[in-house]
């Protein structure tokens, strides 16, 4: 069985881009990462895409080329990156086909997401109360971490001031500016403990990756990244999530624990191996939990890292290096991708102002949504 | 109509000798609890669930304060309104309004119990959910 190469990537600046569709978005990322791969639509053997809010990937094919290849919607809630990198790495792993392209795209309209309850099988009652809302869930699963590992909340400003200065340091983040974690914390509170500068916003954006088999890898790039162990996860009875009018009182691990398990053991890597490491960070408390979630740390030893700069650029365990989703907002259906964008610019070593000291060798990714779902990554050069 | 009150879906509540509770359903064979009623069992996955009034008492596992007034599909008023999630002892953990707002006055681990609040003026009246109030120790 063949490896799996990322050999291209591409990207359109992630923030509000006025005028130009999400569609126009998808395919000026796509044609880049064709570029950077040295190849044409043409080539391509076969494609898979999805956005939640900007149409159905398989139509980019009107502007792209019409090739006949198969294109498969994908639609996974944030998932929806990592379950189209997860069908073209079975592809390609499988032999079924050598080379093809993901495409992840979005534009949200302002403000909160507003979902359908009906959508996710719940009365309409959950959502004209008002419990249809993520930010409000995020609120609530700090508020009971921070209680269970005794942590302080006061770290919760601290992780967005990094993400504002990694993301000053992006030329395709959206939020270039830098906050003190005093001005983040003073900031009008939007679900309690967590503030409004804590928490990423609906945006827009588009990323695309050229895959191929590994032994193939450098017929294209001198520099390939490999996409080493891939994994999806959906919830188990008990764990705590999104959307959620009850849980259980036994408590599961969540879906992140389990997707990042299998990522790391499908790729023979350990989590202390891993070098830099994007992980979901809609609101910081994500940040904070994912960390221990996805084994890069112990439970309750987030806040001496974070406080000692052991997640910046120049520590020892660098986290979410382009700002995150806290500094490039979160289109969902390119979200995803972003991540792995950024981690294949770390191992190329071509992150510029951004990149982790140290010619970083293995990068991690890690999203998670709803209806409590997680999709992560390990990759190596 | 549920204790002469309008709610916002009568299939939530049910009536018990101690005043209306909710209305969940439990499987018979493995004793897992939800809420609202379904009839699959999310731990053992058959589909022996039968309905049950859940506990109108519990205390509070986790909280927030929804801090701005969400869009549609919300159809309640502007006032801010608290968030969390009670643990009904042997049952489950629900999510619910809070009728407290202060987040100096809500801790994990706090006794709770039911009550129906109005969250919407409609033209014929208030219209109530559940909501979950402090009990006075």
């Amino acid at each position: 069985m063949t490896g799996v190469a990322i050999v291209g990537i591409g990207m359109h600046r992630f923030g509000r881009t006025e005028g130009v569709s999400g569609r126009a978005q998808a395919v000026h990322a796509a044609r880049a990462a064709l570029a950077d791969a040295g190849l044409r639509f043409s080539d391509m053997q076969f494609g898979f895409g999805g956005s939640h809010s900007a149409g159905d990937a398989d139509t980019l094919v009107s502007e792209l080329g019409l090739t006949g290849l198969p294109f498969i919607n994908v639609a996974n809630g944030c998932a929806t990156g990592g379950s189209a990198l997860i069908a073209a790495d079975a592809a390609i792993r499988s032999g079924q086909h050598d080379l093809g392209i993901v495409i992840g795209f979005d534009k949200h309209p302002r403000g909160a997401f507003n979902t359908d309850p009906g959508e996710h099988g719940i009365g309409a009652w959950y959502g004209e109360t008002g419990l249809m809302v993520t930010t409000q869930f995020f609120g609530m699963k700090i508020q009971r971490y921070l209680h269970d590992h005794d942590l302080k909340a006061g770290v919760l400003a601290t992780i967005a001031e990094k993400a504002f200065r990694n993301g000053a340091r992006n030329p395709m983040a959206w939020r270039r500016k830098e906050m003190t974690a005093d001005e983040i914390a003073a900031a009008p509170m939007i679900s309690h403990p967590l503030t409004q500068y804590m928490y990423c916003s609906p945006g827009e954006g588009a990323v695309a990756l050229v895959l191929c088999r590994a032994d193939r890898a450098r017929a294209y790039t001198d520099k390939p990244v490999f996409l080493q162990g891939v994994a999806f996860r959906s919830r188990r009875y008990g764990s705590f999530e999104v959307f959620s009018p009850w849980t259980a009182i036994d408590r599961a691990d969540p879906p992140t624990v389990e997707a990042s398990r299998a990522a790391f053991a499908a790729a023979g890597v350990a989590p202390s191996e891993v070098d830099v490491a994007q992980i979901q960070d809609t609101e910081t408390g994500a940040e904070l939990m994912h960390m221990a979630e996805t084994g890069l740390c112990a439970h309750g030893e987030q806040e001496e890292l974070i406080t000692t700069g052991a997640t910046a650029i120049e520590g020892w365990l660098p986290i979410n290096t382009d700002g995150g989703c806290i500094a490039n907002g979160e289109p969902i259906g390119a979200s995803g991708l972003r991540q792995v964008h950024e981690n294949v610019l770390q191992l190329r070593g071509a992150a510029g102002e951004h990149q982790v000291p140290g010619d970083p060798r293995v990068g991690f990714t890690h999203v998670y949504g709803a209806p409590g779902i997680s999709a992560c990554t390990v990759l190596t050069r | 109509m549920i204790d002469g009150k309008r709610t916002v879906d009568d299939t939530l509540f049910t009536d018990t000798p101690e005043g209306t509770a909710l209305r969940g359903s439990r499987c018979d064979d493995c004793g897992a609890h939800t809420f609202p009623t379904q009839g699959g069992c999310p731990r053992c996955t058959g589909s022996a669930m039968r309905e049950v009034p859940l506990a109108r008492t519990g205390t509070l596992w986790s909280w927030t304060v929804q801090g701005f007034r969400p869009k549609s599909p919300y159809t309640g008023t502007h006032e801010p309104y608290g968030v969390g999630y009670v643990e009904l002892t042997g049952q489950l953990i629900v999510e619910t309004r809070l009728v407290e707002t202060d987040p100096e006055k809500l801790t994990i681990g706090m006794p709770m119990e039911l009550a129906l609040v109005p969250f919407r003026d409609d033209p014929d009246g208030p219209v109530h959910t559940f909501g979950f109030v402090a009990v006075a120790s």
